[in-house]
């Protein structure tokens, strides 16, 4: 069962959580794309403590490293070399009809929330309550993670490695463009 | 913790999902499916403090392959914005029948 949490605790993981909740709906109704990207880094930021809470150390510390640091700088990067934000582009949300199907979306993706939030989980695969102190004290915060990474997971981790190579190959080849690309 | 988890995912995710419908732009449009995929990895995360850590494994593999679709994704949008000098997904038209 789920071990009993302070109030510290609670009121912490409710905070974060209504902090992400405000950022993502503020991110999502800005036109300017420099406005919700900054929005969005603070959502990023409360997901990351709220995996600091949730036992997750080193996710947090790579949540605020490579999604808040090098993903949304990079799209930071691209908004400010392409100069988007003068007035004809920050017309930017679409009409009714679009707004009227996201809100039917919404709703559909609403009624799964309390599906999931009710269902009853398998007891029998849950680890012992003290599972994760202990997996800390024997690895360590990286250890924990490392050791089915590279064990258990190792052809997906080198496949993961070819998968970054393809990626940055074709970045090159699509931002180079055909100028270059025909001298 | 982890109903108040799941439920803040499928927020999170909601809120993505809606983003990309209502938005024009494409570089918003991809900044909503990062959240989408950052509101999957809080699942893994959530899912991993009751059922033992492999689900860590997974949100390090999820981070991995949002990096790789944001730098496709955008040297996409560079060369688009070269042909059109817009970003406007209204404008991009060219495989409508």
């Amino acid at each position: 069962m789920e071990p009993h949490y302070s109030l510290f605790y609670v009121f912490h993981f409710y905070l974060f959580g209504v902090i992400a909740l405000a950022s993502a709906v503020t991110f999502v109704t800005r036109k300017n794309p420099v406005t919700a990207a900054l929005w969005l880094v603070n959502t990023m930021f409360s997901l990351a403590a709220l995996y600091v809470m949730l036992d997750a150390q080193f996710i947090g510390v790579m949540q605020v490293l490579v999604y808040a640091g090098a993903i949304m700088v990079v799209f930071l990067f691209v908004v400010m070399l392409l100069n988007l934000g003068h007035p004809s582009e920050l017309a930017d949300v679409r009409g009714t009809g679009w707004k009227l199907a996201a809100g039917l979306v919404g709703l559909g993706l609403l009624s799964e929330i309390m599906v999931i939030i009710r269902t009853k989980l398998p007891q029998q695969l849950l680890v012992p309550p003290d599972f994760n102190e202990q997996q800390l004290q024997k690895l360590n915060a990286v250890g924990m993670i490392a050791e089915p990474l590279f064990r258990d997971y190792l052809l997906a981790f080198e496949l993961t490695s070819v998968l970054l190579l393809v990626a940055i190959t074709g970045a090159v080849v699509l931002g180079r463009g055909r100028a270059a690309g025909a001298r | 913790m982890l109903a108040e988890s799941l439920g803040l995912t499928a927020a999170l995710f909601i809120i993505g999902v809606i983003g990309v419908l209502i938005h024009r732009n494409a570089i918003i449009i991809f900044m909503c499916v990062e959240l989408m995929l950052t509101a999957v990895n809080l699942t893994f995360v959530a899912f991993s403090r009751f059922y033992g850590t492999a689900g860590q494994v997974f949100v390090v593999f999820v981070m991995t392959v949002s990096a790789a679709e944001a730098a496709v994704g955008l040297a996409i949008i560079i060369s688009i914005f070269r042909h059109q000098q817009s970003v406007d997904l209204k404008n991009i038209n060219l495989l409508r029948g």
